[in-house]
């Protein structure tokens, strides 16, 4: 009950804060992101309050030895800067640009009604989907590789 | 310069990292956003219930800023709708094939100095600027 309720509530002021910033408004995006036009650098500073906050909270946080309500903690521990990170963060980027949201304002502003959010939701559901699918599809080819190669040796 | 928002935008921004901050004391979860909604979609995934009351914050906020600061989704400019699912079909590909957003990597990781997501953010905000100045200066002609 304490895990849902506090799941629900983040989620919920995590929305207020979009809201509050100008992320759920598609010219803020691309108005930040035009910059040689008429250049509004709020984003950036939506950028730096966020960061500002939870660059200390996480290492008071992160002292604990575990959260709340869960066993343990479940960040992210990979280094490593492969092609997939670099390819996926540009498309992101394109598709950002094009649309004027993110996954986070797309979604709050869909379940505000907006028409354009809806269907970039909708857009972004079926990107996903597909992306899942192909990286269920290459690990299954590589295993097949892999199992190949070893029967081929022995 | 157009329709500068500093104060909100730093004030929004501090509730952002604030939810992110009582997310990770709470769950230990990072917020991405990203990651959390694409975590309901891939089969198998073993903390759906966190992620479906996660969102279901988001949704829910949502519908009531509607009501009561409609102000929030206010827009000067909005994408065409076949513009607006080809955006989401590549922002829904891209963010799972980099494993974050805006959220993840631009919010979470670079307060972590994680050095993942500092590329990722150069990555999605170069090809954004560089998208916008392609759509709006070369082919719409600085519209």
């Amino acid at each position: 009950m304490k895990r849902k309720a506090a799941a629900l509530g983040t989620g919920a002021l995590f929305a207020v804060g979009l809201a509050i910033s100008g992320m759920t408004r598609p010219s803020k995006v691309t108005g930040f992101l035009d910059l040689t036009g008429a250049w509004d650098a709020s984003l950036a500073f939506v950028m730096m309050g966020a960061i500002a906050v939870h660059f200390v909270a996480y290492r008071v946080i992160m002292r604990r030895p575990a959260p709340l309500f869960d066993a343990k903690f479940h960040v992210p521990t990979r280094k490593d800067i492969d092609p997939r990170l670099v390819l996926g963060a540009t498309l992101f980027g394109v598709g950002w640009a094009l649309g004027g949201f993110c996954p986070g304002p797309g979604l709050v502003s869909a379940a505000g009604g907006s028409l354009g959010a809806v269907v970039f939701v909708a857009g972004m559901t079926i990107g996903m989907f597909l992306e899942q699918a192909l990286a269920r599809a290459t690990a299954r080819a590589k295993q097949q590789q892999q199992h190949e190669a070893v029967q081929t040796t022995t | 310069m157009n329709d500068f928002t500093p104060i909100s935008a730093l004030i929004g921004g501090a509730i952002i990292g604030l939810a992110a901050s009582l997310l990770l004391l709470t769950h230990g979860k990072v917020a991405g956003i990203s990651g959390i909604y694409g975590g309901v979609l891939r089969r198998g995934t073993s903390d759906r219930s966190f992620r479906l009351w996660f969102l279901a914050g988001l949704v829910v906020a949502g519908a009531v800023l509607k009501l009561v600061y409609p102000a929030a989704f206010a827009t000067s400019w909005s994408a065409t709708l076949p513009v607006a699912l080809v955006a989401g079909l590549i922002v829904g590909f891209g963010t799972q094939l980099g494993n974050g957003c805006t959220s993840g990597h631009g919010v979470c990781g670079i307060s972590r100095l994680s050095m993942r997501s500092l590329v990722a953010t150069g990555a999605f905000m170069t090809a954004g600027f560089v998208t916008v100045f392609v759509v709006r200066h070369v082919i719409g002609g600085g519209r």
